[in-house]
């Protein structure tokens, strides 16, 4: 997205806001026109005091009665404009945020395995921030530093024309000095940049893998590698920071002969009478006011680039494809009658994974999976959840096609139990009522004790209120994964699908859960896939997946007999070792 | 907060240089305003164009000056922020990796990480401001209150009135927003570990269809931080305007009493728009000092989140010196050893074994038993809140953390790998074991064949958790890096639980073949994987319900023998 786009894009989203942006800007000329007629009455004020018994009291009186007037008013606009910018910047920065977010819930999966969570997480927390920060920035100072410079601009021409010749042609030096130093900090800003992104890589491999490192005595050398990397940040980031504070000096100095050069030529004009001293007073004061906003607009364009870039990227997140619209159809309490039609997919074009796969499953049925790591048991998963949506052929639940339903009804009809267990930061309760928040603690207390975790919930301090951290906290793999099966034991719906799902349970807890599943699983068709015998043996049907195809299909004794894939995998996993 | 200044030690020097040339630059900025009355009072009244030519030079010349003494002031400013940081940064590190175990948990590494990166950045950048400008805008206040007084102490009596109302009203503002921009951070925190947790679970949360409501769960925490920004906003907001009020009453007063003043011929005209003149300077200091007050208080909050991290303690430290092994203890014993998170319920409880040189340890339970919490205790990961865990009869708290843990080669439960090579993971424990070891333990751990099939073998490049290998490769060379040394005590802790029966059949019967007086400790749930082992531990619920052998548990031990059945060992039964 080029930087046209996205400051249109911004343009758009901030639209709706129209009242409040006009609002700011209003006050911003009202709160700098104020303060400049400021200096003309204090000029004013001096002009009547002159020297010992030329002080003319009566006309200074109401002189400083305006002045208060002008002054409170002043404040007041200055107040109201940043109360705007405030509004107009968070609500949105908000807005952005929340629909960056709810955008995610949108995306086809497919763009979200393809991305590293990190940038995505990035694009919602650390890109709104630089945004917010650029905005609120950019409202408060570009406003009022533009009618800043036009409104001096107009007071000091209507004073004297040769003065503000000299400011104007001055001034603008700063600006080139501003950019030149701008222009030549650029490379150090970007070494500075990639010096903190190894930084961060290197804090996150070794903070996520402390444990090995003090297993391993690695402290001494792990803290040697960060010392390296820090270093070199240190003398990145030093750099940077130095060369680019160099621009306030600069331009300060721009100031300073700015104010010098009007300070002899009105000392000059005021000889030849054409000046008095309130009015050369005056001029002083608005050399150092016209000046300033050049300086912070340097700083503000740098700012608001930034934000652009930043801006750019939520945009582009922002307008990412969603998930093709639901299916009108509601699916009722399915039956469970699944057919696979003549499917194929793949994640890239050029690398096929499925190919022509029909499979008809009677409800009811129990389907085992089973094959190598990375030959398309988990894609399958993906095909029947539609998380993905097969390049080819048909997918049919209770005779329905998937496009057809809403996902909602579709993935109610299905549980779930992944070997990836996934609880969110919150108490246990939570996470077991996470189908359902309005389920009842009795039937939350039924479904621990159905997925046998109700012992090891009541020994935590708080029990069932207990809080879990980031990813499960200190529970071990089994514990998440018990928990992960209550969560679908609350409200079973009609079709299971296991992928691995007592991987990390013992194998006695194991048997207590696939009773427990079995009673439920009469009459529930079922998708299991499993590297334990027990669980495979049991199934209706057995599909053996290797590359993506199913190279074999039938009952565990039909599969053995057959002498093929299956029954190679069966005798090196399952036979006797010794 | 305050003991965060010990990290500028070695910069003391610049630290103090910084300010100082940046002072000096704002006595140069405070002379113009005199100078130009004088321009006024002594040029304009008696038309000395060279005076005025001169004046004129002595202002560029100050401007000068001021450049110099200002770019000084930046590269001592930065060098002593940026030094300060690097050190803050370095102990924070060193800190972190002092956790225990059961702190790590707690804490979790992902804030681990925000601190030691943009926390430290932002503390850094806080003080580099201070050091720049932070004391600059209260001496031109200060600087031109001196002015003031020298040029008339009775108008002066107006600068010394006005000056503390306007510090009160800073220091007002600073105290109600900084804690207000900490709460800001935190909720921040909580946006990204929403988002975080939703990229995590995306599968899961559209399986349930909670999609709107995780929504709005995110929208409800969106709206909590700009309520409270909003809030922050409006305090911050009122900086500007009551600085303008105060800086602009005080001018009245000055002009009122100035028109006294030169009336009764006590000052010129020249010194009043002097005087006015300071008036100005200092609203603009404390303008600038508005702004800068958000980065500083932002700096403030980080560096308070820094401090909450040095604050948490290491629970327990490496002691210093190791008492003598006693000879012909057992290599590992348990006494009474009982263990439980702070808070929580006992996890293990009171148990009690020995094993000796040589000897395998199987240790076997149901989910949550409190397996790996045992063999966690050897290394010290966790402390024993009750009962003493012995190493060749010295107790683990007594033995330095390099001695003990160098001699204990640990396969955790989750395999991980560094960024690098097949040889830098190998070499954690040992820097310069000779590639023969490194071929020795892959052997053992039954990996030498894919290693040797990779076309860089030992120097294969590893990515960041090893993601480019697979499962049971990453497990093999988990256990390869920790057979590197030779350890003495060895820890499977659910180790090969990826790896297919015939794989970890043949590393059970390499790991028996070259045992060397190394006590093993094998913790599994299949009971095939430890029915050989001298020791077995059956675990339930945190007790040793029974210890024995194969053969004797099987006919003592109900638990024991469901396991077994449970898993088709029908053999001994």
């Amino acid at each position: 997205m080029n930087r046209k786009q996205t400051l249109h894009r911004l343009l758009r989203l901030l639209a709706p806001a129209w009242p409040v942006l006009a609002a700011s800007l209003v006050f911003a000329a009202a709160g700098v026109g104020l303060s400049l007629y400021s200096p003309v009455l204090i000029g004013r004020v001096i002009d009547c005091i002159v020297a010992p018994g030329r002080v003319d009291y009566a006309a200074v009186r109401p002189l400083l009665f305006q002045l208060a007037l002008v002054a409170a008013l002043t404040a007041a606009a200055q107040w109201l404009m940043a109360l705007c910018n405030n509004r107009l910047t968070y609500r949105t920065v908000r807005q952005l945020r929340c629909t960056a977010f709810a955008r995610i819930q949108q995306l086809p999966l497919s763009q979200i395995d393809r991305r590293s969570r990190g940038e995505l997480l990035s694009r919602i927390t650390s890109d709104v921030d630089q945004m917010a920060d650029g905005l609120l920035l950019g409202f408060s100072q570009l406003f009022s530093g533009v009618a800043t410079i036009l409104g001096t601009l107009g007071f000091m021409l209507a004073t004297n024309a040769a003065i503000t010749a000299v400011v104007v042609l001055l001034t603008p030096l700063s600006f080139f000095v501003a950019s030149f130093i701008a222009r030549r900090t650029f490379a150090y800003f970007q070494q500075q940049a990639a010096a903190r992104g190894r930084l961060t890589g290197l804090a996150d491999e070794l903070a996520g893998g402390e444990k090995e490192v003090q297993a391993f005595c690695g402290e001494a050398r792990a803290a040697a590698r960060f010392d390296e990397a820090n270093a070199a940040l240190r003398s990145a980031a030093q750099k940077a920071t130095f060369y680019s504070s160099l621009t306030n000096p600069c331009t300060r100095f721009v100031n300073g002969l700015v104010y010098a050069g009007v300070g002899i030529v009105g000392a000059f004009v005021a000889l030849n009478g054409a000046l008095t001293v309130g009015e050369l007073s005056r001029f002083l004061s608005y050399a150092n006011q016209y000046t300033k906003p050049f300086n912070e607009i340097s700083g503000v364009i740098t700012e608001l680039q930034n934000a652009l870039a930043s801006a750019g990227r939520v945009f582009e997140l922002i307008e990412l494809e969603a998930e093709t619209p639901d299916g009108p159809v509601q699916l009722p309490a399915p039956d469970g009658h699944v057919e696979l039609d003549d499917v194929s997919f793949s994640y890239l074009p050029e690398r096929p994974l499925i190919r022509h796969f029909t499979l008809d499953v009677q409800p009811g049925r129990r389907v085992a999976i089973v094959g190598p790591t990375g030959c398309g048991k988990t894609t399958l998963i993906n095909l029947l959840m539609r998380f993905y949506d097969p390049t080819d052929g048909e997918i049919r639940v209770d005779g329905h096609p998937l496009p057809s339903l809403t996902r909602r009804s579709l993935r109610a009809g299905y549980g779930m139990v992944l070997q990836d267990t996934w609880l969110r930061s919150g108490t246990i309760r939570d996470n077991i009522a996470y189908a359902d928040p309005s389920a009842t603690d009795e039937e939350i207390v039924a479904a621990a004790k159905a997925a046998h975790a109700h012992s090891f919930i009541r020994r935590l301090p708080n029990g069932y209120d207990t809080v879990i951290g980031e990813e499960g906290g200190s529970l071990s793999a089994g514990q998440k994964q018990l928990l992960c099966i209550a969560r679908v034991m609350l409200r079973l719906p009609p079709m299971l699908i296991l992928d691995e799902a007592t991987s990390s349970i013992d194998t006695r807890t194991e048997a207590h859960i696939q009773d427990a599943f079995a009673g439920m699983m009469a009459g529930r068709t079922s998708f299991v896939v499993a590297h334990r015998l027990s669980t495979i043996q049991s199934a209706d049907v057995i599909l053996m997946m290797e590359n993506g195809q199913v190279i074999e299909q039938g009952t565990h004794e039909q599969l053995l007999a057959k002498n093929g894939a299956y029954a190679r995998l069966y005798r090196s996993q399952f036979a006797p070792a010794e | 907060m305050k003991h965060l200044l010990r990290y500028l030690k070695g910069y003391e020097k610049e630290a103090v240089i910084g300010p100082l040339f940046k002072l000096l630059e704002a006595c140069f900025e405070l002379a113009v305003p005199l100078i130009m009355a004088h321009v006024i009072d002594t040029g304009i009244r008696s038309a000395d164009t060279g005076y005025i030519l001169a004046m004129g030079g002595v202002l560029v010349l100050l401007g000068a000056l001021g450049l110099a003494c200002s770019v000084t002031a930046q590269y001592f400013a930065a060098k002593a922020a940026f030094g300060f940081g690097q050190a803050l940064r370095g102990d924070l590190f060193r800190h972190v990796m002092r956790l225990n175990w059961a702190q790590q948990d707690r804490v979790g590494a992902s804030t681990l990480i925000t601190r030691l990166t943009s926390d430290v950045d932002q503390t850094q950048a806080g003080l580099n401001l201070a050091l720049r400008l932070f004391l600059r805008s209260p001496f031109i206040v200060a600087g031109a209150l001196a002015a003031s007084l020298w040029i008339d102490w009775r108008l002066g009596l107006v600068f010394l009135a006005a000056t503390p109302v306007m510090a009160l009203v800073i220091f007002g503002i600073l105290r109600l927003t900084t804690p207000l921009y900490r709460a800001a951070q935190k909720l921040l925190d909580r946006l990204s570990l929403l988002t975080r947790e939703n990229l995590a679970g995306v599968r899961v949360i559209r399986a349930f269809s909670r999609q709107s409501e995780e929504t709005a769960r995110f929208d409800a925490a969106a709206d909590e931080l700009r309520a409270l920004q909003l809030r922050v906003g409006r305090i911050a907001a009122l900086h500007n305007p009551l600085t303008c009020v105060l800086v602009n009453l005080a001018i009245l007063v000055l002009l009122r009493q100035g028109a006294f003043a030169v009336d009764a011929g006590r000052i010129s005209q020249g010194d009043l728009v002097a005087l006015v003149n300071y008036m100005n300077q200092i609203l603009l200091a404390l303008v600038a000092l508005a702004t800068l007050l958000v980065s500083f208080s932002k700096g403030l909050a980080s560096a308070g989140r820094v401090c909450e991290v040095l604050a948490e303690a290491p629970a327990f430290e490496s002691p210093a010196e190791a008492p003598a092994p006693v000879s012909g203890a057992a290599r590992v014993a348990f006494e009474n050893v009982s263990f439980g998170y702070e808070g929580g319920e006992k996890e293990l409880e009171q148990i009690s074994f020995s094993a000796l040189p040589g000897q395998t340890v199987g240790i076997i339970g149901g989910t949550g038993a409190g397996k790996s919490t045992l063999v966690n205790l050897i290394p010290r990961f966790y402390e024993a809140s009750e009962g003493r865990v012995l190493v060749d009869g010295v107790d683990v708290r007594a033995l330095p953390f390099a001695r003990l843990r160098g001699r204990i080669g640990l396969v955790p439960q989750k395999a991980r790998l560094f960024a690098g090579t097949v040889a830098s993971n190998l070499r954690m424990r040992c820097p310069d074991a000779p590639d023969e070891a490194l071929w020795a333990a892959l052997e053992t751990a039954q990996a030498a064949d894919f290693v040797r099939a990779l076309p860089q073998g030992l120097n294969s490049p590893v990515a960041q958790n090893g993601r480019n290998f697979s499962g049971g490769q990453r497990q093999r060379l988990c256990i390869a890096r920790a057979l590197v040394g030779s350890p003495d005590i060895l820890i499977l802790d659910d180790s090969a639980s990826a790896l297919d029966y015939a794989t970890e059949a043949q590393l059970r019967r390499a790991l028996a073949k070259d045992t060397s007086g190394r006590t093993t400790f094998l913790v599994s749930q299949r009971a095939a994987s430890i029915r050989h082992a001298d020791t077995i531990l059956v675990l339930d619920d945190g007790r040793v319900i029974a210890a024995g052998t194969h053969d004797q548990l099987v006919h003592s031990c109900a638990v024991y023998r469901d396991i077994c059945r449970s898993q088709h060992i029908e053999e001994g039964l």
